[in-house]
């Protein structure tokens, strides 16, 4: 029962262009904002976090080429190599497809253990190709796969209710 | 569950398969990977790019610059009257050592003219205020407001008032990037004031930490000591404060003694940082072939040689 009221509740939610594209840009300006020191560590990957919300929830209009792109700004932003965002993003796109409705079918508890799995899988992308141009790693990093995750839900829950007045209340 | 989502999701899009995009957007981003880290050859791309992103990059700096407004607004009479005291009376001690500064520096270049040695290089500097700081945790850099437009290059010695801040390693059309010295193997070639030993201090990757490496474990060092750009690159301006040395372990078990310095700018403490100039180029190696890092590649090899 469950399994099909979160289904059709998700997918039944609109999502126009503009509204997808002012999140990512609101997620940009979250993480690019002045952080420094512990709270840079525990920054969460905000872009990222957002671009797997709309991964799973619209896979057929987020996806891998998406991802990628916002990937090659990140990287140009954060001086980064170019593609190392990006394949982290394309990584982590791709896993947001693949468990879309699986992840779909769990309380927001459950998908949050999904989505750290899938973060940290992001995160060691970016730290490997850092770790192979390098040759060495920060472990602090991954600390910030964990805040990411914890921050599935409330972001979850956000999202939802601002695409909420514009669905059709006789429906549900 | 996984198999079939992919199966309807090739149905739908009507396009390639999941799996197929990532395997194309990987190697994409391999490739570029590839060729940005060997050959540089994407900064063009990355200036392009950098453009579109500029408006945002300047937004998200706005909240710590309104920050700045409204406490410089609302701060107290007192506060401005105490603090202008205290700068009158910085400003009258400057100016007295100023002016035997001059004197000084006259008699100098007198000396320097009958020994015939040539003139100490003069540099000129350019205010830049920081954008934003580092973004991941991985980087020890920062971006000021002045890019090409201001007429910096890649290069240039960024300074404070109290010390090396880094160097520009990266310019874009309105902002430059700046490595720290404390950036992770990033090398700044120092004197010791005290004894004039000549050395060269490495980024730790810690904000508050350098290393003074090869030195052999008696090397005449203490506590205390002030280390200064020894102008020995061409990069740095030589006779600028870089750091201070806080710990010094001598364990005769290893080859080197472990010494480790604190820098001595303070990038988190102020939003205004000086862009060096003007710094003559050195006359070119006779042997071109070893880069810039060699020489203390040769340092190493030698040291490890001589005990």
């Amino acid at each position: 029962m469950r399994y099909e009221m979160s289904m059709d509740r998700e997918f039944l939610l609109p999502a126009s262009r503009r509204f997808i594209l002012a999140s990512f840009v609101v997620a940009v300006i979250l993480e690019w904002l002045p952080w420094h020191g512990m709270a840079l560590v525990l920054r969460p990957d905000f872009v990222g976090l957002m671009l797997l919300y709309w991964c799973t929830h619209k896979p057929h209009r987020v996806g891998i080429g998406i991802g990628w792109m916002l990937g090659i700004f990140v990287d140009v932003a954060d001086a980064s190599l170019f593609g190392q965002h990006a394949l982290a993003y394309a990584v982590l796109a791709f896993g947001g497809q693949v468990l879309n409705r699986r992840v779909q079918m769990f309380s927001l508890k459950e998908q949050s253990v999904h989505v750290f799995v899938l973060l940290l899988a992001s995160y060691a992308v970016y730290a490997l190709v850092h770790w192979q141009v390098r040759g060495y790693i920060e472990w602090n990093y991954f600390l910030g796969s964990l805040t990411s995750a914890l921050l599935w839900a409330p972001l979850t829950l956000l999202i939802q209710t601002l695409r909420r007045p514009r669905r059709n209340p006789n429906e549900l | 569950m996984a198999l079939e989502d992919t199966r309807t999701l090739r149905f739908f899009n009507r396009g390639p398969s999941a799996v197929a995009r990532l395997v194309f957007f990987s190697v994409l981003s391999l490739l570029l990977l590839f060729v940005d880290a060997r050959y540089r050859y994407l900064e063009s791309t990355r200036q392009v790019i950098s453009i579109i992103i500029y408006p945002f990059q300047r937004l998200t700096a706005l909240p710590g610059e309104m920050w700045d407004g409204a406490s410089s607004f609302v701060s107290l009479q007192s506060h401005l009257v105490a603090e202008n005291a205290q700068l009158h009376l910085q400003h009258d001690v400057d100016s007295a050592q100023l002016s035997q500064m001059e004197t000084v520096l006259n008699e100098n270049a007198q000396l320097r003219a009958l020994l015939e040695v040539k003139q100490r290089a003069e540099y000129s500097v350019q205010a830049a205020q920081i954008v934003y700081l580092e973004r991941d945790i991985f980087k020890r850099k920062l971006f000021v407001d002045v890019g090409e437009q201001g007429g910096v290059q890649a290069g240039r010695a960024v300074i404070d008032n109290s010390g090396v801040v880094g160097q520009v390693t990266r310019t874009y059309p309105f902002l430059s990037e700046v490595t720290l010295v404390t950036d992770k193997d990033n090398v700044v070639p120092v004197q010791v004031v005290r004894t004039g030993l000549r050395a060269a201090v490495f980024g730790s990757g810690n904000i508050s930490e350098l290393d003074l490496r090869y030195q052999p474990v008696d090397v005449d060092i203490q506590i205390g000591d002030e280390l200064v750009t020894s102008g020995m690159d061409g990069t740095y301006p030589s006779a600028l404060p870089v750091a201070r040395v806080i710990r010094i372990e001598r364990d005769p078990a290893y080859p080197f003694a472990r010494i480790t310095c604190i820098p001595l700018a303070g990038v988190d403490r102020h939003r205004t940082l000086l862009i060096v100039s003007g710094v003559p180029t050195l006359p070119s190696r006779p042997t071109s072939e070893e880069a810039l890092g060699s020489s203390v590649r040769l340092k190493k090899s030698s040291l490890r040689g001589a005990p």
